[in-house]
């Protein structure tokens, strides 16, 4: 019981380090980005390839992971997402859809269809027991590393001048940039920063979640739940939502697994009818 | 002495439904099609069902502004229903096309107070749910639906008692053309209604309908159940000329392509999602010759470019009324941008 808790809560705080980038591009930019998980597999991608191929350390694919995500991730905003802030949502949709689809078809030619395996570091595998309680040194690895991201991240966004000057941005961009402050170059920042960690959160999760070119698909509607379940008022929003649903995730599957993926669905579907806008809303945003 | 308001708006509406040469032409070439190309016919039956699948969508994102990432969760039903229909009530086609048209549009029309509520994200959000669920539930019930084998062995009598279907598939073209022209009909006579004209007011900027005196929200539900079962007849019409059915019919690639398919032949005009459907099984049935198992990065590489060098300026309804200007030496309409949210 307790056990399936502890897996609940790792599986929930890699799905945060994964969609908290959609958090700030899809709930406070206001963007309709579902190619999210494309960021994510191209990370879980550079890992296995450093491991597999060039037989590197397992630490030292995670910043590399994060680095490649967040070049490519800021890559894509100069030349292309930049345009399309202000398009139709309609026009969003389209857009990263076919991102998607380019990135599925694209890591099938080059790396093929096949399942990801990649072999952890020894002293992170296997499992020990604390208490009674059956955990797994890589889904604690795992809490440890995310929970220190997450603070990280709410103390940059609510204390430093990035993070108000982000706020700042995404709340009124025109307002912002009549008080000087660089609009472009923190949308840039911001859009690296969350692609980047949802390439960390892909290099962590493949031994989780498996990998294949179908990820961004298979994964795109957890992070969308996170999102909108989530709400736009802080990054603590998001951050409770991903461990309700992997902690739901885990026991659904545990405890009746005939279900499948149905629980997710039907509790995002009520959740939406119910909040429409999410757990938590914010005041003063657009 | 002025004419009153209600006869002005009626010539308008009137104008506007007029047949023009051009639609005539269309057709003309649908039908020529079936005996010009005898054996391409199952390509043509794909595009008309693709077709009457995009014109459905068009409904509801071009004329009352819904997006929807699941909307092939009515066709699924709608191509289930027909499967399950020939196999457990009659073989009659006509029959199960009305049936699935009645399941598909009573699941649009409980699913359409999902899409009252919140932003277009929500919304985004809980069709693609909704498909999921659905996909979800089809491939669990094998009982039923033969979960991930799919449905085979469907047999259909004939048409109306008299259509047998064929080998090369011509009956096949020829009734998903004849399905497809009647419900184009009706979906003309709805768009050119006052009905229709609401929806476009409540798209423009729904806030402002509502002070009109239009109630946004009955009339969504109202054109989202239509929009509903379209795509499940267009379901059955797949179920009933390929003799098959797979969860597949339910995939999330099948919502993302509709939507292709309406955005490539233009929003907002019906016959959008015809030429979308040409052009785009065309496309693909090239691309899978070409490179078989990567046509999906030429697609989603498509998606980029159209919207990165703008949809409006791509929009083949605009390309026709400016041929038409120069041909008649009309000035063309001025171009209004396809969707404003208000924002």
């Amino acid at each position: 019981m307790l056990t399936i808790l502890f897996d609940g809560i790792a599986y929930g705080m890699l799905l945060f380090v994964l969609a908290c980038g959609l958090a700030v591009t899809l709930g406070l930019m206001n963007f309709v980005n579902l190619a999210h998980g494309a960021f994510a597999m191209a990370g879980g991608y550079v890992t296995v390839v450093m491991m597999n191929r060039y037989g590197l350390s397992f630490y030292w694919c995670l910043p590399a992971a994060f680095l490649a995500a967040a070049l490519l991730g800021a890559a894509l905003e100069v030349t292309l997402y930049r345009r399309l802030y202000a398009a139709p949502h309609l026009d969003q949709v389209l857009f990263s859809i076919g991102l998607v689809f380019m990135a599925v078809a694209g890591i099938d030619y080059f790396m093929g269809g096949q399942q990801q395996l990649i072999s952890l570091p020894p002293e992170l595998s296997g499992r020990f027991s604390l208490f009674g309680v059956g955990i797994g040194r890589y889904r604690l690895f795992i809490i440890i590393l995310c929970a220190l991201l997450t603070i990280a991240l709410q103390l940059t966004l609510t204390r430093t001048r990035i993070g108000s000057q982000l706020r700042a941005a995404v709340d009124d961009g025109r307002v912002a940039r009549g008080l000087g402050i660089n609009v472009s170059r923190i949308f840039v920042l911001t859009f690296a920063l969350g692609s980047g960690l949802a390439g960390l959160g892909g290099a962590l999760g493949v031994e989780l979640l498996g990998l294949d070119p179908n990820f961004p698909l298979k994964y795109l509607i957890y992070f969308m739940i996170v999102v909108t379940i989530g709400g736009t008022s802080s990054i603590t929003g998001p951050f409770l939502a991903a461990l309700l649903l992997g902690v739901a995730d885990v026991a659904g599957k545990y405890y009746l697994p005939s279900l499948g993926a149905f629980i997710i669905y039907a509790v995002m579907i009520a959740f939406l009818i119910l909040r429409p806008h999410g757990l938590f809303t914010r005041e003063g945003g657009k | 002495m002025s004419t009153p308001h209600s006869q002005i708006a009626a010539a308008f509406l009137r104008r506007k439904a007029a047949w023009s040469p051009l639609e005539a032409g269309l057709w003309g070439l649908a039908l020529a099609a079936a005996f010009l190309f005898p054996s391409q016919q199952l390509l043509l039956s794909e595009i008309a069902i693709l077709a009457l699948f995009a014109l459905s969508l068009d409904l509801i994102v071009g004329y009352a502004g819904i997006l929807s990432l699941g909307h092939a969760a009515f066709f699924g039903i709608g191509a289930y229903t027909a499967g399950l229909f020939s196999l457990h009530v009659s073989a009659e086609p006509l029959a199960g096309l009305a049936a699935s048209a009645v399941v598909a549009g009573l699941l649009g029309l409980a699913t359409s107070f999902l899409v009252l509520r919140g932003s277009d994200l929500t919304r985004l959000m809980t069709t693609f749910g909704v498909s999921m669920l659905l996909a979800e539930g089809a491939n669990q019930a094998a009982w039923l639906t033969g979960g991930a084998d799919g449905l085979s062995g469907i047999l259909l009598g004939p048409i109306a008692g008299t259509f047998d279907f064929d080998l090369w598939g011509r009956t096949g073209y020829l009734y998903s053309l004849a399905v497809l022209f009647i419900l184009l009909l009706v979906a003309r006579r709805i768009v050119h209604s006052p009905f229709g004209l609401s929806l476009k007011a409540i798209k423009r900027n729904s806030r402002r309908a509502a002070m009109l005196g239009i109630a946004p929200n009955r009339r969504i539900v109202v054109i989202y159940t239509i929009s509903a079962l379209y795509a499940g007849m267009a379901g059955a019409l797949l179920t009933q000329t390929t003799s098959f059915v797979s969860p597949d019919v339910l995939a999330f690639h099948r919502s993302a392509d509709v939507l292709l398919v309406l955005v490539l032949g233009g929003v907002g005009y019906l016959y959008g999602g015809i030429i979308g459907a040409v052009i785009f099984t065309l496309l693909r049935a090239w691309l899978s010759v070409v490179t078989p198992q990567y046509w999906m990065f030429w697609i989603g590489l498509i998606l980029v470019a159209l919207v990165v060098i703008g949809r409006d300026r791509l929009d083949p309804a605009r390309a026709i009324a400016l041929v038409r200007s120069r041909l008649l030496g009309r000035p063309a309409a001025k171009p209004v941008p396809l969707s404003e949210d208000g924002r």
